[in-house]
């Protein structure tokens, strides 16, 4: 009789710990360029090599390159470029108001602001966002978005339009095609698709896209969402943002090792896209490929964009504590702003002066908006929405109980 | 008709009325559901209005959550009440709070029915009754007929809410008002004064209860089967009682019940689901709270023992005319 062999549980671990550095040849890399690029309504099972590689334009000089080079105007990348810094400003100075205590709570989204706002410009008037709290992208790339008004959410003060209810960032803009953002993870997944749904069975023209981090793709709610997205044939997009971390947890306890998120997709008979985050150009182009294939009634997209949480997860956390600080410095696929930048400059539609002037400019207006939105009030002075609001918009009419409720409250 | 076909039947006035109203579920489309509520209706309306889902209650209610945010009145079917479980995040962290969290820029009026209560052999998977759990959830409305009328009238009502709207089933009930006497054939609603059905468009107005059967000596609190149950009590203790059908479970007529109760003195609150924590339990503070200097005995509750639903054991759980009585007579003698 032979000894069986002990089991031993395996526990995937990230190659880098404080302290140390991490090894980043655990991501599959593409060559810009390098990838086919093939037509959008094809087989979902003749995306399988496409789940695994990853699609990238900017070569490291700033060159476009290969079958997935957009043709987009130099006007729509300076559009994304100021979006983006826009973004960084917006975050940066709001992370210093929390500190500030003028608001409880912020999320940035240092890193990843290629992938909310080159997905905004492949999108349409009408088509339907579910983001999760790392999406800001998408409102601040938009001119009719009002940045005082975003500020005054932060701070849940009398202007804030979602009452106080909200934590900071988990922001609601119907008429922005942005969905109620949640904070409960991956349940926006599924409630996409059944959007989609609903446009196809209206014969509307319009799509949904959803949005989901890699830790939350553990959730039920994210392989529920892909099967009701195959078997209907919904117009939607899946993005899974692999920023490789969920907080404190390694995008490997979310299942990635040896294996791709976007190859989640294939599986359950869904086009998958594992993308380039970080490169504006990949990003627009892989949007744009999705969003036609839904267009088209040839069904749902998954894009898994490959980025780095730049930042900490939340104002609430430090990243010190659990992983190298060096990592977003050392990360492969760079930083979006300065990529796009340095392609913009390479093609003669941008230069160091006109970015250094954009950027005064951003920064002043979002310091004028934050100036406008704390006359407001902030969470710190107290001038938040009365107490008697919360009773409403629980039910369509206040029933009799709530009346009471609130009248025991005395307001 | 049955309770099946007036619930069928108010799906089809629905459909037919406002080509938004889409119904899905488990075995729900081409087969027409379980229980056949949903029979003929995708032949009728077409495959895109009433279709099969995939086994996944989340993914029921969260593709409902999306269509309504869309703009559809999605009428979705939980096979079983006792299935919901698994939905239970996207109930109460997202169709319920949908309206609140994004200050009214988003809401999700929808409809979740699923047939509920024990009484046929179904065992622990096939036989709960959860509206307690749904009632303590704040932002949606939770009904359960116990008669074909208001079956009917409470779907309509239900479906025109702009409140998303739990539609309990008491599945016992489909084909006839079973009183508890498990031995003895039941009436079919065909000759039943209840089974009497228009064939149109009526509503029964959500959070109105009915007097079911007015008297004087001790008020019953109660809804669905129990209805039927607290009734054959009545008759055979000879008690004068009050049997208030609460129709809708939250938020509820409280005017109807207090009124009966200062009137009676006395109070008996009559659930299937299971007694702690228990539906009964919130009936029982209010009538406490709005009726104390009325009350001439301690208010009685009546329901499921605190073990899960058994198999072969049914009729040893279930609070039967003879529990219910008891109660009564306690109530009374008190």
């Amino acid at each position: 009789m032979t000894t069986p062999e002990a089991l031993r549980l395996h526990m995937p671990e990230p190659t880098g710990r404080p302290g140390g550095t991490t090894d980043f040849s655990y991501l599959l890399l593409s060559r810009a360029g390098e990838v086919p690029r093939p037509s959008p309504d094809v087989p979902a099972s003749a995306t399988a090599p496409l789940a695994k590689s990853l699609v990238r334009v900017l070569d490291e000089d700033g060159k476009a390159q290969g079958p997935w080079a957009p043709a987009i105007h130099p006007d729509r990348l300076r559009r994304g470029l100021r979006a983006m810094v826009k973004t960084r400003l917006f975050d940066a100075r709001m992370q210093i108001a929390q500190r500030q205590k003028k608001l409880s709570f912020y999320m940035q989204c240092l890193g990843e602001e290629a992938i909310a706002i080159s997905h905004a410009q492949a999108l349409r008037e009408g088509d339907m966002n579910f983001p999760t709290y790392r999406q800001q992208g998408l409102l601040l790339s938009r001119d009719d978005i009002s940045l005082v008004e975003l500020i005054c959410q932060l701070m849940s003060n009398a202007r804030d339009p979602l009452k106080g209810r909200q934590l900071p960032v988990l922001y609601s803009y119907k008429r922005a095609g942005f969905f109620s953002t949640s904070g409960n993870l991956a349940t926006q997944v599924p409630q996409a698709v059944g959007w989609a749904m609903a446009s196809a069975i209206k014969g509307d023209s319009k799509i949904a896209s959803a949005w989901i981090g890699d830790g939350s793709t553990a959730e039920a709610d994210f392989h529920t969402a892909l099967t009701f997205a195959h078997v209907y044939r919904a117009p939607v997009i899946i993005n899974v943002v692999n920023n490789q971390w969920a907080i404190s947890t390694f995008q490997a306890i979310a299942g990635g090792e040896g294996t791709t998120f976007a190859q989640r997709g294939v599986g359950v008979g869904i086009a998958s896209l594992r993308v380039d985050g970080n490169d504006f150009l990949a990003g627009y182009a892989a949007s744009q490929w999705a969003a036609e294939r839904a267009r088209t009634n040839h069904g749902a997209t998954l894009i898994e964009w490959v980025t780095y949480r730049g930042g900490a997860h939340s104002t609430s956390d430090d990243p010190s504590k659990y992983r190298p600080a060096d990592d977003w410095q050392r990360f492969p696929l760079g930083d979006p702003i300065a990529r796009l930048k340095q392609h913009l400059i390479a093609i003669g539609e941008w230069s160091e002066a006109q970015h250094e002037a954009m950027t005064k400019e951003l920064e002043a207006q979002i310091v004028a908006a934050q100036k406008e939105a704390e006359s407001h009030g902030t969470l710190l002075d107290g001038r938040v929405p009365s107490a008697a609001t919360m009773f409403e918009d629980v039910f369509k009419d206040m029933p009799e109980h709530l009346r009471r409720q609130r009248q025991q409250l005395g307001v | 008709m049955t309770m099946v076909q007036a619930l069928r039947s108010g799906l089809d006035v629905m459909m037919g009325r406002d080509e938004n109203v889409v119904v899905y579920g488990e075995d729900v489309g081409y087969f027409g559901g379980v229980f056949r509520v949903t029979e003929g209706l995708q032949a009728k309306y077409g495959k895109t209005r009433c279709f099969d889902a995939p086994i996944s209650e989340s993914g029921i209610v969260a593709t409902a959550l999306g269509m309504a945010a869309y703009g559809l009145e999605p009428v979705v079917e939980i096979q079983f009440a006792d299935y919901f479980y698994p939905a239970m995040d996207q109930i109460v962290s997202e169709v319920a709070r949908l309206r609140f969290r994004s200050a009214g820029d988003f809401s999700a009026p929808m409809v979740i029915r699923m047939p509920c209560g024990g009484g046929i052999y179904g065992g622990q998977t096939h036989s709960q009754s959860p509206e307690a759990v749904f009632a303590h959830i704040c932002g949606i409305r939770t009904v359960m007929p116990s008669n074909p009328y208001d079956a009917k009238g409470l779907l309509i009502a239900s479906i025109e809410c702009e409140d998303p709207v739990i539609f309990l089933e008491p599945k016992r009930l489909y084909n006839g008002p079973f009183d508890g006497r498990h031995d003895q054939p039941v009436v079919p609603w065909s000759r039943h004064d209840m089974g009497k059905v228009p064939e149109g468009y009526y509503k029964v107005p959500l959070t109105s209860a009915a007097v079911f059967r007015p008297g004087k000596a001790v008020t019953v609190l109660t809804y669905g089967t129990m209805v039927w149950v607290s009734e054959r009590a009545a008759i055979d203790t000879g008690i004068d009682a009050e049997i208030i059908d609460l129709r809708s479970i939250w938020p509820l007529d409280l005017e109807t019940i207090v009124n009966s109760v200062k009137k009676t003195g006395r109070c008996v609150v009559v659930h299937e689901a299971t007694r702690t924590g228990g539906f009964g339990a919130e009936l029982a503070a209010l009538v406490q709270e709005q009726c104390f200097y009325h009350l001439e005995a301690p208010i009685e509750r009546v329901a499921g023992w605190d073990t899960p639903y058994p198999h072969a054991q049914e009729w040893a759980y279930f609070p039967g005319p003879a529990r219910v009585g008891a109660a009564l007579k306690r109530a009374v003698e008190a």
